[in-house]
């Protein structure tokens, strides 16, 4: 079935996120062979030019490799998806710290509440 | 970027109305681009005037360098938005008779898409179910290995499910290396991810025209919002004069 897209965001992003989601969580695993971009563009609903950019994009991460003739695959380099989770975990607790300092939390406080979260989990 | 079709200052009257006013449009291989206005705006008239259905009062409408007219047919795959289907044809009988009529119909395409959109051979064209009937309209429209696909008004009055498959069977029966699909429609925010371009008409007017990824970049807003805020705006200009 097709997805739903944020309107606020072009959708060879949203496509980018979702798969390098997938990746981060194992869904996609390290080496795993992606769908060819016209499966994948059927699957979720998009154009082929669209999906095309989303693997180009990712090839340019080198989060993916193009092999002649058989398609496009994970990296097999776990540092690179280690250096990928560490950049998106920044990125993630930068716009959180952002938004808590623009409600006026301090961070102390955020952290104490974070952390009996945390326990509350476990 | 290789230009397929270009209209320069098109003027279109259907008696003493204007259908189409001075219309200025490049079209470019291998895009899928969207054509929405209001009802009478003048996209189907503009989707027969690019397929040499009609001819202009004024200004030259060409394809691959050379003028648009009817023999242009053979290179470019019309849909019309009406049902016009022999109806004691079944399924099988219609794709032999499109590819008694069409050179660069295909027709092993022809039953691949059938067969993906799941409508049977051998059924008759007047039993079918309208959304039949509209994946059926598709099935041979697409099968023909055409330049450019002009698609008047694929999904009107095709429920959701109807309307998910007609998209699929565009993305995954169209090369957009080589073919350029051009369709008019009420649905945007539903054929906005299908979309390369956007372009928008009013009263036989085209008032813009943009890159779908540019609209939500740069304006920061999905098409439909984009669109909503076009004509708010236009709106307005009419009211200061």
């Amino acid at each position: 079935m097709s997805i739903d897209f944020l309107p606020d965001k072009p959708i060879y992003q949203q496509l980018i996120d979702r798969i390098l989601g997938d990746i981060m969580r194992g869904t996609l695993a390290a080496g795993e062979k992606l769908p060819s971009v016209r499966e994948y563009a059927v699957e979720v609903g998009v154009n082929a030019n669209t999906m095309q950019r989303v693997y180009k994009e990712l090839e340019q991460m080198e989060i993916t490799e193009t092999r002649r003739g058989q398609g496009s695959f994970v990296t097999e380099d776990q540092e690179k998806i280690t250096a990928l989770r560490n950049e998106m975990k920044e990125q993630l607790i930068t716009t959180f710290l952002q938004n808590v300092a623009a409600f006026g939390f301090t961070t102390d406080e955020i952290v104490k509440c974070l952390q009996e979260r945390g326990a509350d989990n476990d | 970027m290789l230009i397929m079709i270009n209209l320069e200052h098109i003027v279109k009257k259907y008696g003493s109305k204007r259908a189409l006013q001075d219309v200025t449009l490049s079209i470019p291989r291998g895009k899928v681009i969207g054509l929405v206005g209001e009802n009478g705006s003048g996209k189907s008239t503009l989707l027969k005037m690019m397929a040499g259905l009609l001819t202009p009062n004024s200004g030259s409408a060409e394809f691959d360098g050379k003028p648009i007219t009817r023999r242009i047919a053979s290179r470019i795959a019309y849909m019309s938005d009406t049902d016009d289907f022999y109806t004691y044809f079944t399924v099988q009988q219609l794709i032999d008779f499109y590819e008694s009529q069409f050179e660069d119909f295909d027709v092993l395409k022809a039953k691949e898409i059938v067969q993906f959109l799941n409508v049977p051979l051998d059924s008759k064209i007047k039993s079918l179910s309208k959304g039949n009937r509209g994946r059926v309209k598709i099935a041979v429209t697409l099968a023909r290995e055409a330049d450019v696909y002009l698609l008047d008004e694929p999904f009107s009055g095709l429920d959701p499910m109807v309307r998910d498959d007609i998209s699929k069977g565009l993305i995954r029966f169209t090369d957009t290396e080589r073919q350029t699909v051009i369709m008019s429609t009420h649905e945007i925010r539903e054929v906005e991810p299908l979309l390369d371009e956007i372009i928008v008409m009013r009263g036989g007017v085209i008032i813009a025209h943009e890159a779908v990824d540019v609209i939500r970049d740069f304006y920061g807003v999905d098409a439909t919002s984009w669109m909503v805020s076009l004509f708010r705006d236009g709106k307005q200009e009419g009211n200061v004069k």
